[in-house]
Protein backbone atom coordinates (compact mmCIF):
# COMPACT_ATOMS: atom_id res chain seq x y z
CA UNK A 1 0.00 0.00 0.00
CA UNK A 2 1.23 3.44 -0.83
CA UNK A 3 0.23 6.76 1.10
CA UNK A 4 0.47 10.97 -0.11
CA UNK A 5 1.44 12.65 2.18
CA UNK A 6 2.31 16.68 1.71
CA UNK A 7 5.42 17.34 3.68
CA UNK A 8 4.47 20.38 5.88
CA UNK A 9 8.24 20.64 7.08
CA UNK A 10 8.82 23.73 5.13
CA UNK A 11 6.74 26.42 2.69
CA UNK A 12 7.84 24.02 -0.17
CA UNK A 13 4.91 21.64 0.28
CA UNK A 14 6.46 18.41 -1.40
CA UNK A 15 4.17 15.79 -2.41
CA UNK A 16 6.43 12.58 -0.92
CA UNK A 17 5.04 8.92 -1.63
CA UNK A 18 5.60 6.08 1.39
CA UNK A 19 5.10 2.21 0.89
CA UNK A 20 4.22 0.58 3.26
CA UNK A 21 3.93 -3.60 3.42
CA UNK A 22 1.25 -5.56 4.31
CA UNK A 23 2.82 -6.03 8.02
CA UNK A 24 3.06 -1.84 8.28
CA UNK A 25 6.56 -1.25 7.58
CA UNK A 26 7.86 1.40 5.41
CA UNK A 27 9.92 0.25 2.52
CA UNK A 28 10.26 3.76 0.73
CA UNK A 29 10.15 6.84 0.35
CA UNK A 30 9.52 9.18 -2.84
CA UNK A 31 9.50 13.14 -3.83
CA UNK A 32 10.85 14.41 -1.00
CA UNK A 33 13.64 17.18 -1.91
CA UNK A 34 15.61 16.78 1.13
CA UNK A 35 16.40 14.55 4.27
CA UNK A 36 13.74 16.46 5.93
CA UNK A 37 10.90 15.17 4.09
CA UNK A 38 11.74 11.91 4.41
CA UNK A 39 11.90 11.93 8.06
CA UNK A 40 8.41 14.10 8.31
CA UNK A 41 7.24 11.26 5.79
CA UNK A 42 8.31 8.21 8.37
CA UNK A 43 7.32 9.70 11.36
CA UNK A 44 3.51 10.63 9.98
CA UNK A 45 3.47 7.07 9.35
CA UNK A 46 4.58 5.94 12.78
CA UNK A 47 3.71 8.68 14.94
CA UNK A 48 3.04 11.84 13.73
CA UNK A 49 4.05 14.70 15.13
CA UNK A 50 3.56 19.25 15.05
CA UNK A 51 5.32 22.00 16.83
CA UNK A 52 2.66 24.53 18.43
CA UNK A 53 2.56 28.03 18.87
CA UNK A 54 0.31 29.84 21.06
CA UNK A 55 -0.09 32.60 23.30
CA UNK A 56 0.49 32.73 27.42
CA UNK A 57 -1.20 34.97 29.37
CA UNK A 58 0.96 37.53 31.29
CA UNK A 59 0.31 39.35 34.21
CA UNK A 60 1.89 43.55 34.35
CA UNK A 61 2.95 42.81 30.93
CA UNK A 62 2.65 46.12 28.20
CA UNK A 63 0.10 43.35 26.56
CA UNK A 64 -1.74 40.67 28.17
CA UNK A 65 -0.18 37.38 26.35
CA UNK A 66 3.25 36.40 25.12
CA UNK A 67 3.34 34.42 22.17
CA UNK A 68 5.64 31.01 22.86
CA UNK A 69 5.79 27.80 20.73
CA UNK A 70 7.02 23.93 21.63
CA UNK A 71 10.89 24.18 21.30
CA UNK A 72 10.73 20.79 19.53
CA UNK A 73 7.82 18.52 17.91
CA UNK A 74 4.61 17.09 20.35
CA UNK A 75 3.07 14.15 19.44
CA UNK A 76 -0.03 15.25 17.11
CA UNK A 77 -2.30 14.01 19.67
CA UNK A 78 -1.35 15.70 22.32
CA UNK A 79 -2.26 18.91 20.99
CA UNK A 80 -4.68 19.89 22.60
CA UNK A 81 -3.91 18.69 26.13
CA UNK A 82 -1.03 21.09 25.89
CA UNK A 83 -3.01 23.96 24.53
CA UNK A 84 -4.93 23.33 27.49
CA UNK A 85 -1.98 23.43 29.58
CA UNK A 86 -0.60 26.87 28.54
CA UNK A 87 -3.48 28.16 28.86
CA UNK A 88 -4.34 27.43 32.23
CA UNK A 89 -0.35 28.92 33.28
CA UNK A 90 -0.08 32.30 33.89
CA UNK A 91 3.56 34.46 34.38
CA UNK A 92 5.05 37.64 35.41
CA UNK A 93 6.71 40.51 33.34
CA UNK A 94 9.04 40.66 31.87
CA UNK A 95 9.00 37.62 29.43
CA UNK A 96 12.10 37.65 27.69
CA UNK A 97 12.37 36.00 23.88
CA UNK A 98 13.92 32.40 25.21
CA UNK A 99 12.38 32.26 27.99
CA UNK A 100 11.02 28.93 28.81
CA UNK A 101 7.36 28.96 30.26
CA UNK A 102 6.11 25.54 30.87
CA UNK A 103 8.91 23.11 31.46
CA UNK A 104 8.05 19.72 29.79
CA UNK A 105 4.73 20.47 29.06
CA UNK A 106 2.07 17.44 29.38
CA UNK A 107 5.47 14.99 30.26
CA UNK A 108 6.15 15.12 26.57
CA UNK A 109 9.79 16.70 27.69
CA UNK A 110 9.26 19.46 25.27
CA UNK A 111 9.31 23.17 26.93
CA UNK A 112 7.22 26.04 25.80
CA UNK A 113 9.45 28.67 25.46
CA UNK A 114 8.71 32.68 24.54
CA UNK A 115 8.86 33.74 21.44
CA UNK A 116 8.92 37.72 21.98
CA UNK A 117 9.67 39.93 24.69
CA UNK A 118 6.74 41.21 26.73
CA UNK A 119 8.29 43.84 28.78
CA UNK A 120 6.64 45.42 32.60
CA UNK A 121 4.18 47.96 31.80
CA UNK A 122 4.54 51.24 32.88
CA UNK B 1 13.75 70.64 9.05
CA UNK B 2 15.68 67.22 9.40
CA UNK B 3 17.96 66.22 6.55
CA UNK B 4 18.73 62.31 6.01
CA UNK B 5 20.46 60.65 3.04
CA UNK B 6 17.65 57.96 3.19
CA UNK B 7 14.20 57.86 4.83
CA UNK B 8 12.69 54.26 5.07
CA UNK B 9 8.76 54.47 5.03
CA UNK B 10 7.77 51.34 7.52
CA UNK B 11 9.37 49.35 10.02
CA UNK B 12 8.23 46.41 9.27
CA UNK B 13 10.61 43.52 7.43
CA UNK B 14 11.31 45.35 4.44
CA UNK B 15 12.21 48.47 5.78
CA UNK B 16 14.59 47.11 8.60
CA UNK B 17 16.26 44.58 5.68
CA UNK B 18 16.69 47.28 3.49
CA UNK B 19 17.89 50.21 6.24
CA UNK B 20 20.68 47.53 7.23
CA UNK B 21 21.81 46.53 3.58
CA UNK B 22 22.09 50.76 2.77
CA UNK B 23 23.91 50.79 6.24
CA UNK B 24 26.64 47.90 4.93
CA UNK B 25 27.01 49.76 1.81
CA UNK B 26 28.20 52.97 3.55
CA UNK B 27 25.37 55.27 4.37
CA UNK B 28 25.08 56.13 7.78
CA UNK B 29 22.72 58.67 7.72
CA UNK B 30 19.10 56.82 8.06
CA UNK B 31 15.45 57.01 9.12
CA UNK B 32 13.01 54.45 10.04
CA UNK B 33 9.93 55.89 10.02
CA UNK B 34 7.15 53.39 11.92
CA UNK B 35 3.41 53.95 12.52
CA UNK B 36 3.08 51.33 15.09
CA UNK B 37 4.19 51.72 18.35
CA UNK B 38 7.49 48.69 17.78
CA UNK B 39 9.48 48.09 14.90
CA UNK B 40 8.32 44.68 13.50
CA UNK B 41 5.50 44.90 11.48
CA UNK B 42 2.48 42.49 10.69
CA UNK B 43 5.54 40.00 11.89
CA UNK B 44 4.32 40.58 15.73
CA UNK B 45 1.03 39.10 15.43
CA UNK B 46 2.38 36.14 13.20
CA UNK B 47 3.01 33.54 15.94
CA UNK B 48 2.90 30.83 13.87
CA UNK B 49 5.95 29.12 12.58
CA UNK B 50 7.12 29.04 9.47
CA UNK B 51 9.60 32.02 8.69
CA UNK B 52 13.01 31.97 8.09
CA UNK B 53 13.77 28.92 6.57
CA UNK B 54 15.28 30.21 3.34
CA UNK B 55 16.93 33.53 5.04
CA UNK B 56 17.86 31.56 8.17
CA UNK B 57 17.91 28.21 7.60
CA UNK B 58 15.59 27.26 10.35
CA UNK B 59 11.95 27.73 11.44
CA UNK B 60 11.14 31.00 13.33
CA UNK B 61 7.94 32.63 13.94
CA UNK B 62 7.00 36.37 12.89
CA UNK B 63 8.56 38.16 16.01
CA UNK B 64 11.89 35.80 16.45
CA UNK B 65 11.89 36.45 12.93
CA UNK B 66 11.37 40.07 13.46
CA UNK B 67 13.30 40.36 16.70
CA UNK B 68 16.79 39.52 14.74
CA UNK B 69 16.30 42.68 12.63
CA UNK B 70 15.18 44.58 15.49
CA UNK B 71 18.22 43.45 17.27
CA UNK B 72 20.62 44.52 14.30
CA UNK B 73 18.93 48.30 13.65
CA UNK B 74 19.66 48.65 17.29
CA UNK B 75 23.14 46.93 17.06
CA UNK B 76 23.96 49.37 13.87
CA UNK B 77 22.11 52.20 15.66
CA UNK B 78 19.70 53.25 12.78
CA UNK B 79 18.04 55.29 13.57
CA UNK B 80 14.36 55.26 13.92
CA UNK B 81 10.97 57.06 15.30
CA UNK B 82 7.88 54.92 16.10
CA UNK B 83 4.30 56.20 16.64
CA UNK B 84 5.06 58.13 13.68
CA UNK B 85 2.90 58.29 10.05
CA UNK B 86 4.00 59.19 7.63
CA UNK B 87 1.75 62.08 5.70
CA UNK B 88 3.18 62.31 2.34
CA UNK B 89 6.25 62.18 -0.14
CA UNK B 90 6.96 65.28 -2.05
CA UNK B 91 8.34 65.96 -5.70
CA UNK B 92 11.95 67.33 -4.32
CA UNK B 93 12.01 64.12 -1.92
CA UNK B 94 10.64 65.62 1.71
CA UNK B 95 8.85 63.74 3.82
CA UNK B 96 5.62 64.94 5.69
CA UNK B 97 5.57 62.72 8.83
CA UNK B 98 3.70 63.20 12.32
CA UNK B 99 3.87 61.97 15.86
CA UNK B 100 2.77 63.06 19.34
CA UNK B 101 6.02 63.57 20.82
CA UNK B 102 7.48 65.78 17.50
CA UNK B 103 4.41 67.06 16.26
CA UNK B 104 4.49 67.40 12.09
CA UNK B 105 8.17 66.51 11.36
CA UNK B 106 9.73 68.21 7.80
CA UNK B 107 12.46 65.71 6.42
CA UNK B 108 14.65 65.96 3.40
CA UNK B 109 15.97 63.03 2.42
CA UNK B 110 18.14 62.26 -0.77
CA UNK B 111 16.67 59.02 -1.14
CA UNK B 112 13.32 57.40 -0.14
CA UNK B 113 12.30 53.51 0.73
CA UNK B 114 8.73 52.79 0.72
CA UNK B 115 8.10 49.57 2.98
CA UNK B 116 4.79 50.56 4.07
CA UNK B 117 3.26 47.08 3.15
CA UNK B 118 -0.14 45.58 2.30
CA UNK B 119 -3.81 45.97 4.78
CA UNK B 120 -6.23 43.75 3.36
CA UNK B 121 -9.78 44.01 1.28
CA UNK B 122 -12.71 45.10 3.87
CA UNK B 123 -16.31 43.91 3.40
CA UNK B 124 -17.19 46.44 1.68
CA UNK B 125 -14.53 45.96 -1.20
CA UNK B 126 -16.68 42.52 -1.35
CA UNK B 127 -20.10 43.69 -1.80
CA UNK B 128 -21.82 40.76 0.28
CA UNK B 129 -25.34 41.40 0.79
CA UNK B 130 -26.68 41.58 4.28
CA UNK B 131 -26.72 42.75 7.72
CA UNK B 132 -24.04 45.02 9.76
CA UNK B 133 -24.04 42.80 12.95
CA UNK B 134 -20.82 43.04 14.80
CA UNK B 135 -18.75 39.67 14.50
CA UNK B 136 -17.43 40.25 10.96
CA UNK B 137 -13.87 41.31 10.43
CA UNK B 138 -10.80 40.75 8.47
CA UNK B 139 -8.64 37.70 9.37
CA UNK B 140 -5.73 39.97 10.40
CA UNK B 141 -7.49 41.81 12.87
CA UNK B 142 -8.73 38.37 14.51
CA UNK B 143 -5.20 37.71 14.71
CA UNK B 144 -4.38 40.91 16.71
CA UNK B 145 -7.25 40.43 18.92
CA UNK B 146 -6.26 36.59 19.29
CA UNK B 147 -2.09 36.90 19.71
CA UNK B 148 -1.81 40.45 20.71
CA UNK B 149 -4.49 41.24 22.96
CA UNK B 150 -5.16 38.02 23.89
CA UNK B 151 -8.76 37.59 23.80
CA UNK B 152 -11.16 35.71 20.98
CA UNK B 153 -13.78 37.57 18.57
CA UNK B 154 -15.86 34.18 18.40
CA UNK B 155 -16.77 30.91 18.75
CA UNK B 156 -18.45 29.26 15.91
CA UNK B 157 -16.43 30.74 13.47
CA UNK B 158 -17.18 30.94 8.87
CA UNK B 159 -14.05 32.11 7.38
CA UNK B 160 -14.28 33.35 3.58
CA UNK B 161 -11.17 33.16 1.03
CA UNK B 162 -8.27 30.68 1.36
CA UNK B 163 -5.22 32.75 1.65
CA UNK B 164 -2.22 32.04 3.88
CA UNK B 165 -3.76 34.39 6.75
CA UNK B 166 -7.34 32.48 6.69
CA UNK B 167 -5.51 29.31 6.78
CA UNK B 168 -3.70 29.84 9.27
CA UNK B 169 -6.38 31.58 11.64
CA UNK B 170 -9.08 28.52 11.14
CA UNK B 171 -5.93 26.67 13.10
CA UNK B 172 -5.31 29.29 15.72
CA UNK B 173 -9.59 29.64 16.38
CA UNK B 174 -9.93 26.18 16.63
CA UNK B 175 -6.52 25.89 19.24
CA UNK B 176 -8.27 28.22 21.14
CA UNK B 177 -11.32 26.24 21.21
CA UNK B 178 -13.88 28.23 18.90
CA UNK B 179 -15.48 25.80 16.07
CA UNK B 180 -14.21 26.66 12.85
CA UNK B 181 -16.91 25.36 10.19
CA UNK B 182 -15.73 25.70 7.11
CA UNK B 183 -13.21 27.91 4.56
CA UNK B 184 -15.00 29.02 1.44
CA UNK B 185 -12.92 29.86 -1.21
CA UNK B 186 -14.48 31.57 -4.28
CA UNK B 187 -12.04 30.30 -6.90
CA UNK B 188 -11.61 26.36 -7.81
CA UNK B 189 -8.05 26.50 -6.01
CA UNK B 190 -6.62 28.00 -2.54
CA UNK B 191 -4.04 30.59 -3.04
CA UNK B 192 -2.68 29.57 0.22
CA UNK B 193 0.59 27.19 0.86
CA UNK B 194 -0.33 23.35 0.38
CA UNK B 195 1.39 22.75 3.55
CA UNK B 196 -0.97 25.32 5.27
CA UNK B 197 -4.18 23.22 3.88
CA UNK B 198 -2.61 20.27 5.50
CA UNK B 199 -1.31 21.57 8.78
CA UNK B 200 -4.50 24.18 9.37
CA UNK B 201 -7.45 22.74 7.86
CA UNK B 202 -6.54 19.04 7.18
CA UNK B 203 -5.36 18.09 10.24
CA UNK B 204 -8.15 19.50 12.29
CA UNK B 205 -10.65 17.94 10.20
CA UNK B 206 -12.14 21.56 8.67
CA UNK B 207 -13.70 21.62 5.49
CA UNK B 208 -12.62 23.86 2.27
CA UNK B 209 -15.29 24.54 -0.09
CA UNK B 210 -13.45 25.36 -3.61
CA UNK B 211 -15.95 27.71 -5.75
CA UNK B 212 -17.75 28.53 -3.29
CA UNK B 213 -18.45 31.94 -1.53
CA UNK B 214 -20.85 33.92 1.05
CA UNK B 215 -23.88 35.26 -0.62
CA UNK B 216 -25.77 36.33 2.73
CA UNK B 217 -25.33 37.28 6.33
CA UNK B 218 -27.84 36.99 9.20
CA UNK B 219 -28.49 38.71 12.33
CA UNK B 220 -29.57 41.87 14.11
CA UNK B 221 -26.77 42.71 16.76
CA UNK B 222 -24.33 39.90 16.12
CA UNK B 223 -23.82 37.36 13.52
CA UNK B 224 -26.02 34.49 13.68
CA UNK B 225 -24.92 32.51 10.35
CA UNK B 226 -23.83 33.06 6.60
CA UNK B 227 -25.51 31.79 3.61
CA UNK B 228 -22.70 30.10 1.26
CA UNK B 229 -23.53 28.94 -2.04
CA UNK B 230 -21.09 27.10 -5.04
CA UNK B 231 -20.33 29.62 -8.27
CA UNK B 232 -20.18 29.01 -11.99
CA UNK B 233 -16.81 29.22 -13.86
CA UNK B 234 -17.87 33.09 -14.07
CA UNK B 235 -17.72 33.17 -10.09
CA UNK B 236 -21.63 33.47 -10.35
CA UNK B 237 -23.71 31.82 -7.03
CA UNK B 238 -25.43 29.00 -8.66
CA UNK B 239 -29.19 28.98 -7.47
CA UNK B 240 -30.33 25.99 -5.74
CA UNK B 241 -27.08 25.47 -4.00
CA UNK B 242 -27.33 27.39 -0.93
CA UNK B 243 -26.75 26.61 2.72
CA UNK B 244 -27.31 28.18 5.53
CA UNK B 245 -24.40 27.74 8.02
CA UNK B 246 -25.04 29.34 11.76
CA UNK B 247 -21.67 31.04 13.28
CA UNK B 248 -21.14 33.82 15.44
CA UNK B 249 -18.14 35.19 13.72
CA UNK B 250 -17.05 35.90 9.79
CA UNK B 251 -13.49 36.08 9.15
CA UNK B 252 -12.39 37.69 5.42
CA UNK B 253 -9.26 36.57 4.28
CA UNK B 254 -9.99 37.79 0.76
CA UNK B 255 -7.16 39.45 -0.31
CA UNK B 256 -3.87 42.24 0.20
CA UNK B 257 -4.30 45.43 -1.06
CA UNK B 258 -0.17 47.57 -0.81
CA UNK B 259 -0.66 50.80 0.85
CA UNK B 260 0.28 52.88 -2.03
CA UNK B 261 -1.59 55.86 -0.67
CA UNK B 262 1.66 57.81 -0.74
CA UNK B 263 2.99 56.42 -3.88
CA UNK B 264 -0.14 57.33 -5.68
CA UNK B 265 -0.27 60.48 -4.24
CA UNK B 266 3.46 61.98 -5.47
CA UNK B 267 2.47 60.62 -8.86
CA UNK B 268 4.83 57.53 -9.22
CA UNK B 269 3.69 54.94 -12.03
CA UNK B 270 1.44 51.75 -10.51
CA UNK B 271 1.58 48.08 -12.06
CA UNK B 272 -2.00 47.68 -12.60
CA UNK B 273 -1.80 44.09 -11.85
CA UNK B 274 0.78 44.31 -8.63
CA UNK B 275 -0.78 47.51 -7.70
CA UNK B 276 2.54 48.27 -6.36
CA UNK B 277 5.06 50.67 -8.21
CA UNK B 278 7.52 49.88 -11.22
CA UNK B 279 10.73 49.53 -10.61
CA UNK B 280 13.73 48.32 -11.60
CA UNK B 281 16.36 45.94 -10.76
CA UNK B 282 16.90 48.14 -7.34
CA UNK B 283 13.38 48.71 -7.00
CA UNK B 284 13.85 52.34 -7.92
CA UNK B 285 10.30 53.75 -9.29
CA UNK B 286 9.97 56.11 -12.05
CA UNK B 287 10.54 58.95 -9.19
CA UNK B 288 14.31 59.77 -9.17
CA UNK B 289 15.59 58.64 -5.46
CA UNK B 290 12.58 56.86 -4.52
CA UNK B 291 12.64 52.96 -4.19
CA UNK B 292 9.90 50.61 -3.27
CA UNK B 293 9.92 46.88 -1.63
CA UNK B 294 8.56 43.94 0.56
CA UNK B 295 4.62 43.90 0.14
CA UNK B 296 4.22 47.22 -1.17
CA UNK B 297 5.46 46.47 -4.26
CA UNK B 298 4.14 43.42 -4.82
CA UNK B 299 2.83 40.56 -2.09
CA UNK B 300 5.11 38.35 -0.97
CA UNK B 301 4.33 34.79 0.46
CA UNK B 302 7.20 34.31 2.08
CA UNK B 303 8.81 37.18 4.32
CA UNK B 304 12.11 35.36 3.48
CA UNK B 305 11.49 36.75 -0.20
CA UNK B 306 10.93 40.33 1.45
CA UNK B 307 14.02 40.46 3.10
CA UNK B 308 15.56 39.73 -0.79
CA UNK B 309 14.03 42.03 -2.02
CA UNK B 310 14.54 44.56 0.10
CA UNK B 311 18.08 44.38 0.55
CA UNK B 312 18.28 45.11 -2.87
CA UNK B 313 16.39 48.12 -2.49
CA UNK B 314 18.47 49.13 0.38
CA UNK B 315 21.75 48.75 -2.31
CA UNK B 316 19.79 50.62 -4.91
CA UNK B 317 19.47 53.38 -2.45
CA UNK B 318 22.92 53.79 -1.24
CA UNK B 319 24.22 53.69 -4.59
CA UNK B 320 21.88 55.87 -5.94
CA UNK B 321 23.38 58.33 -2.31
CA UNK B 322 26.62 57.90 -3.19
CA UNK B 323 26.19 58.58 -7.14
CA UNK B 324 27.01 55.23 -8.15
CA UNK B 325 23.37 54.42 -10.11
CA UNK B 326 23.26 55.14 -13.54
CA UNK B 327 20.59 54.80 -15.74
CA UNK B 328 21.06 54.28 -19.51
CA UNK B 329 19.68 51.41 -21.51
CA UNK B 330 17.02 49.59 -20.29
CA UNK B 331 14.71 46.60 -21.50
CA UNK B 332 11.15 45.69 -19.70
CA UNK B 333 10.15 42.75 -18.73
CA UNK B 334 6.47 41.35 -20.20
CA UNK B 335 4.48 38.40 -18.66
CA UNK B 336 1.99 36.55 -21.18
CA UNK B 337 -0.13 33.72 -20.94
CA UNK B 338 -0.21 32.19 -17.52
CA UNK B 339 2.23 35.09 -15.87
CA UNK B 340 -0.03 37.37 -14.49
CA UNK B 341 3.27 40.06 -13.29
CA UNK B 342 7.37 40.64 -13.36
CA UNK B 343 8.64 42.52 -10.57
CA UNK B 344 11.03 44.22 -11.82
CA UNK B 345 9.05 46.04 -14.58
CA UNK B 346 12.45 47.30 -15.88
CA UNK B 347 16.22 46.76 -16.12
CA UNK B 348 19.04 48.52 -16.41
CA UNK B 349 22.06 47.05 -18.78
CA UNK B 350 24.78 48.48 -16.89
CA UNK B 351 23.68 46.65 -14.53
CA UNK B 352 27.19 44.76 -13.34
CA UNK B 353 25.47 41.61 -11.85
CA UNK B 354 23.17 39.20 -12.28
CA UNK B 355 19.13 39.99 -11.90
CA UNK B 356 16.47 37.70 -10.39
CA UNK B 357 13.00 38.17 -12.03
CA UNK B 358 9.83 37.73 -9.48
CA UNK B 359 7.01 36.19 -11.07
CA UNK B 360 3.41 35.25 -10.36
CA UNK B 361 0.87 32.71 -12.51
CA UNK B 362 -2.67 32.78 -12.77
CA UNK B 363 -3.35 29.47 -12.87
CA UNK B 364 -2.31 26.07 -11.44
CA UNK B 365 -0.13 23.56 -13.67
CA UNK B 366 2.03 20.27 -13.02
CA UNK B 367 5.06 19.72 -15.55
CA UNK B 368 5.07 23.25 -17.17
CA UNK B 369 8.30 24.58 -18.31
CA UNK B 370 9.18 28.36 -17.69
CA UNK B 371 10.18 30.02 -21.14
CA UNK B 372 12.41 33.70 -21.47
CA UNK B 373 12.14 35.32 -24.61
CA UNK B 374 14.20 38.28 -25.98
CA UNK B 375 13.10 39.82 -29.12
CA UNK B 376 10.84 36.33 -29.31
CA UNK B 377 13.95 34.21 -29.12
CA UNK B 378 13.88 31.86 -26.55
CA UNK B 379 16.82 32.42 -23.99
CA UNK B 380 16.03 29.99 -21.21
CA UNK B 381 13.58 27.28 -20.49
CA UNK B 382 13.18 25.49 -16.99
CA UNK B 383 11.17 22.55 -16.16
CA UNK B 384 8.98 22.90 -12.87
CA UNK B 385 7.28 19.81 -11.96
CA UNK B 386 4.27 22.48 -10.10
CA UNK B 387 3.35 25.57 -10.52
CA UNK B 388 0.64 27.50 -8.42
CA UNK B 389 -0.70 31.59 -8.06
CA UNK B 390 -0.16 31.32 -4.07
CA UNK B 391 3.79 30.61 -4.95
CA UNK B 392 6.52 32.96 -6.09
CA UNK B 393 8.29 31.71 -9.06
CA UNK B 394 11.46 33.33 -10.06
CA UNK B 395 14.32 32.88 -13.13
CA UNK B 396 18.01 34.41 -13.19
CA UNK B 397 19.05 36.23 -15.91
CA UNK B 398 22.67 36.33 -16.00
CA UNK B 399 24.81 39.20 -16.57
CA UNK B 400 26.52 38.42 -19.78
CA UNK B 401 22.53 37.62 -21.04
CA UNK B 402 22.23 41.21 -20.13
CA UNK B 403 25.09 42.35 -21.73
CA UNK B 404 24.05 41.11 -25.02
CA UNK B 405 20.32 42.98 -25.15
CA UNK B 406 19.59 46.65 -26.48
CA UNK B 407 17.95 49.74 -25.25
CA UNK B 408 14.01 49.28 -25.58
CA UNK B 409 14.37 45.47 -25.72
CA UNK B 410 11.36 43.33 -24.10
CA UNK B 411 11.70 40.39 -22.33
CA UNK B 412 9.37 38.24 -22.11
CA UNK B 413 8.40 34.97 -19.56
CA UNK B 414 5.87 32.66 -19.94
CA UNK B 415 4.46 29.06 -19.52
CA UNK B 416 4.31 26.16 -21.94
CA UNK B 417 2.14 23.58 -19.83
Amino acid sequence: MTRNITCVTCPMGCSVTVEISDSGEIISVSGNTCKRGEEYAKNEITHPQRSLATTLRVEGGIYNVVPCKSAGPLPKEKIFECMEAVNSTCVNAPVKLGDVLVKNICGTGVDIVATNHCPRKG
Amino acid sequence: MLNYDIVIIGGGPAGMAAALRAKECGVDSILILERAETLGGILEQCIHTGFGLQYFGEELSGPEYASRFIDLVNKEKIEYKTDTMALEITQDNKVYAVNKKDGLLEIQAKAIILAMGCRERPRGALNIAGTRASGIMSAGTAQKYVNIDGYMPGKKVVILGSGDIGLIMARRMTLEGAKVECVCELMPYSSGLTRNIVQCLDDFGIPLYLSTTVIDIHGKDRVTGVTIASVDENRRPIPGTERLIECDTLLLSVGLIPENELTRAVGIGLDSVTNGAVVDEYRETDHEGVFACGNVLHVHDLVDFVTLESQTAGEGAAKYVLGKKQKGAQVTTKGTGMVRYIVPQKINLNNEGDVKLYFRVGNTARNATVKVKYGGEEIISRKRPRLAPGEMESVVIKNEMLKSFSDGGVLEITVEV
